[in-house]
């Protein structure tokens, strides 16, 4: 197990260097750069020019590359343009912000999402079945940024329970208890769609492995019901649902970026998408090579799960 | 992106629909806490270094930290004295005088004086000076015209110039003009603009990354303290989630409410509307330089097509005022008021038309979909487009967002279109018509003239009044310009926006001003 990790981790080396390739290429591709976003209408050739000289703009983009990787090797990634501070601060101080969010959703779709696929196959074609698969097709369909600003509405505007946006308090608060009151609204919403489809594959695992002929040998050795669902069959379902919550964790992640705006939650998400449109450069490649890393991360865990459930999987 | 943009849209007008019946049903607000006012900002700021910053939003929080030898008078865009108590300009317009009003000290307990005021210069201008990489200072060209800058004595700072330079005062009222700490800035370096001091009302007290910005009284405030003990910046870049927490009772003072919400908040006891017209202007650069528009009577009659009194009413919905000409109205000691906007005639664009020989003509239009000023450019763009169809122009839109569309527009529009959307916001009658309507601002000499308008008689009054610094003598040539420029029509003037904002009912003595800017001092919220 120990030298399978290593070697994975080994083959993220080339996918993490090829990736600054690829941001540092797109980044350099579209057009307009940091000096007209940061000068506006006051963009002339004049004032640009002069500008990415003392941003460090005017060399050469090879060299620019080059410094640029040079530089995070050594653990600078740089100070973004648009914030003033270093990249390094700001995305870890953003990451952890969007971990905490999609963490918390990840937690609540991947077991509200398995109890209601367990359910809904147990029972299947039943009340509780049809209940369920209608709610799931609901939350499938309904829009997140949608429902977030409908949870804001009630929740925030006419009932005042739950604050409206933000992480903490803006005076006060900042304990524990302040930002759970903060992180329900923003996770609940963004766990709605992977509940759904986590849901929708429990149900379809859990049906064809309730149809196997060692769950009808279990039921003719006597086991309860109970035990014969969670200890054979759920199991045996599991190995099939868990990559899918290695997928849906980077939707969650990727969906993170509207409810982090709608819900003004400090996350990375909403970060990249200001950092695009004022080109800030090394904010972006910073942040997009800290996401990537973690979704390398993220998928190496699932693998090993799976290969923990399931003894037929050689490492 | 789009169809996501559509929605969210979408959703926003639902959001207002049902919000409005939310707070019908009248639901108790929750408090904030007295004497410290909440204020919800569009954006994280940038940076808290007046001379590094370009975004109004960033201006709202400097311009209470800070001050500059000058500032505008309230309710004016007309100077008066700030941490200069007096000055004199000499005769030929190229030396200005500075008395510093006296005892005055920086939040950090340095003094202010002549070699305070002198360094602030030369770290903006001079690239050798020690503290020259704490930048970079995107508007430091504003001060261009700065040859030396000397300090005599303690109480006075000289100023030559290399030309006459009219929009200097104004200038140094700008927030590229205030005043920082020389101590802090070599003390803090690279990170000044996050461990800010000045000499304003308020001081730095914190800011935690996009979560808030705290300023709060500064005591020993030359001017007198302010009654408010502190302000809280935050940053909600979500307009329906600014409405939902100022409607929920988490901010006393919201900034850009939503043309959508506005309505709601003035029909709601509990919150106060202001809006304010100010130097901004929203047109359409027409290419004199080729193609219909070439021709004068083609301009104009884009300018009698666009029914703009729709456009503001109903795409803007009433938070923008119809465009006589070049110059607001807030520069109201240099505006035209003799200028009536063109009335809304397609008869008359028709007759133009077919009198120059246009009819039917195919244009080529550049729609951003967003960008400073540009309020609500995909829709405008769509109405203008219907409304040049009425008069038989068959007009292709080009969409971008705004650094790509900045980057096709800049350069000049030769070859790729024949109008554009654009808007400026600047704080002299001066700065706008100066970059983009003389010849020598065609884009190859540096400018913004991008449809490349050429009228001598403009390019004359323009340079004139630029080196008068009589500001009689100077509103009478800008009254003479834009009565030339709007018959020339090397533009279509569309609008010209009112800033927007909302107050909780606790708070007094707020007011928006015409320069766009959020002063802070005189408001109480007991």
């Amino acid at each position: 197990m120990g030298a399978y990790i290593l070697r994975r981790l080994i083959f993220a080396i080339p996918v993490l260097f090829g990736l600054t390739v690829i941001v540092f290429a797109i980044m350099a591709l579209i057009p307009g750069d940091p000096a007209v976003a940061i000068l506006g209408s006051y963009a002339t050739p004049e004032n640009v020019e002069k500008l990415n000289r003392d941003l460090g703009l005017d060399k050469p983009l090879v060299q620019q590359y080059v410094t640029w990787v040079g530089n995070m090797l050594q653990g600078d990634f740089g100070r973004s343009y648009s914030l003033n501070r270093p990249v390094l601060d700001e995305v870890l101080e953003r990451f952890s912000a969007t971990l905490i969010l999609a963490g918390t959703a990840l937690l609540l779709c991947s077991v509200l999402g398995l109890i209601a696929g367990i359910v809904s196959a147990v029972r299947q074609f039943g009340w509780a079945d049809r209940v369920i698969t209608f709610a799931v097709l609901i939350g499938i369909s309904t829009p997140s940024f949608w429902l977030g600003l409908l949870l804001i509405l009630l929740f925030a505007v006419t009932w005042q329970l739950l604050p409206a946006s933000g992480m903490y308090a803006i005076y006060g608060g900042g304990d524990l208890p302040d930002l759970l009151k903060h992180l329900i609204l923003p996770a609940v919403t963004l766990a709605v769609v992977a509940t759904g489809v986590i849901a929708r594959l429990t149900r379809a695992a859990m049906l064809e492995v309730l149809r196997q002929d060692y769950v009808r040998t279990a039921r003719a050795k006597g086991l309860t019901e109970r035990q014969v669902i969670y200890r054979h069959a759920f199991r045996a379902a599991l190995v099939a649902v868990i990559p899918v919550i290695g997928i849906q964790a980077g939707f969650v992640l990727g969906g993170a970026v509207y409810i982090e705006t709608v819900f003004q939650w400090p996350g990375i998400g909403a970060m990249l998408v200001k950092a695009i449109s004022t080109r800030d450069l090394l904010l972006v490649q910073g942040g997009v090579l800290v996401v990537a890393a973690s979704y390398v991360l993220f998928n190496l865990l699932a693998d090993v799960a799976q290969h923990m459930l399931d003894p037929r999987l050689k490492l | 992106m789009k169809p996501f943009h559509a929605l969210a849209g979408l959703a926003g007008r639902f959001l207002a629909a049902l919000a409005l019946v939310a707070t019908t049903t009248g639901a108790a607000l929750a408090q904030t806490p007295p004497n410290v006012l909440v204020v919800g900002q569009i954006a994280e700021p940038k940076s808290l270094d007046p001379h590094a910053v370009t975004a109004v939003n960033d201006f709202r929080i400097v311009m209470n930290l800070y001050e500059g030898l000058v500032r505008y008078k309230d309710g004016t865009l007309e100077v008066e004295p700030a941490l200069a108590e007096s000055w004199t300009i000499s005769d030929d317009g190229l030396t200005y005088t500075f008395t510093l009003r006296d005892g005055v000290s920086f939040h950090d307990g340095s003094p202010l004086d002549a070699a305070a005021v002198k360094y602030n210069f030369d770290r903006m201008l001079d690239e050798n000076h020690p503290e020259h990489d704490t930048g970079p200072f995107p508007l430091s060209f504003f001060f261009s015209a700065i040859d030396t800058v000397e300090a005599p004595d303690a109480g006075t700072v000289v100023f030559t110039l290399k030309d006459p330079y009219a929009p200097f005062l104004s200038n140094l009222a700008y927030p590229t003009g205030l005043i920082v700490s020389p101590e802090s800035v070599k003390s803090q370096g690279a990170d000044y603009g996050r461990n800010p001091s000045g000499t304003g009302p308020f001081r730095f007290a914190e800011w935690e990354s996009n979560a808030k910005v705290v300023l709060v009284r500064n005591d020993d405030y030359w001017g007198g303290a302010p009654a408010l003990e502190a302000v809280v910046f935050r940053p909600i870049t979500d307009a329906n989630t600014r409405v939902a927490e100022m409607l929920s009772g988490g901010l006393d003072l919201m900034v850009e409410v939503p043309p959508d919400n506005v309505s709601q908040f003035a029909e709601d006891d509990r919150f106060t509307v202001f809006e304010q017209a100010g130097p901004h202007v929203w047109f359409l650069i027409l290419n004199a330089k080729e193609g219909p528009m070439s021709d004068k009577r083609v301009r104009q009659a884009v300018n009698y097509a666009i029914d703009k009194q729709s456009l503001t009413e109903n795409v803007l919905q009433g938070t923008a005022e119809v465009a006589a000409g070049p110059t607001p109205p807030a520069f109201s000691w240099a505006y035209n008021d003799a200028l009536e906007p063109y009335p809304h005639d397609p008869d008359k664009a028709r007759e133009l038309i077919a009198e120059a020989g246009h009819e039917g003509a195919e244009l080529t239009f550049y729609v951003t979909e967003g960008g400073s000023g540009m309020l609500d450019p995909v829709s405008m763009g769509a109405a203008i487009q219907a409304d040049l169809a009425e008069v038989g122009f068959d007009v292709k839109i080009e969409t971008y967002e705004w650094n790509t569309f900045l980057g096709k527009v800049n350069p000049g529009l030769e070859g790729k279109a024949d109008m554009a959307e654009m808007a400026w916001m600047t704080n002299d009658p001066d700065t706008l018509p100066y970059l983009a309507l003389r010849t020598d601002a065609w884009p190859d000499s540096g400018g913004f003239n991008s449809g490349y308008y050429s009228n001598p008689e403009v390019d004359k009054l323009l340079e004139a009044a630029r080196s008068s610094t009589d500001q009689a003598e100077r509103a009478e040539l800008y009254k003479q310009m834009q009565t030339i420029v709007y018959d020339d029509a090397p533009w279509a003037f569309i609008a010209n926006w009112k800033q927007n904002a909302v107050t909780g009912s606790a708070v007094e003595g707020f007011d928006l001003q015409p320069s766009f800017f959020l002063l802070l001092s005189g408001v109480t919220k007991p």
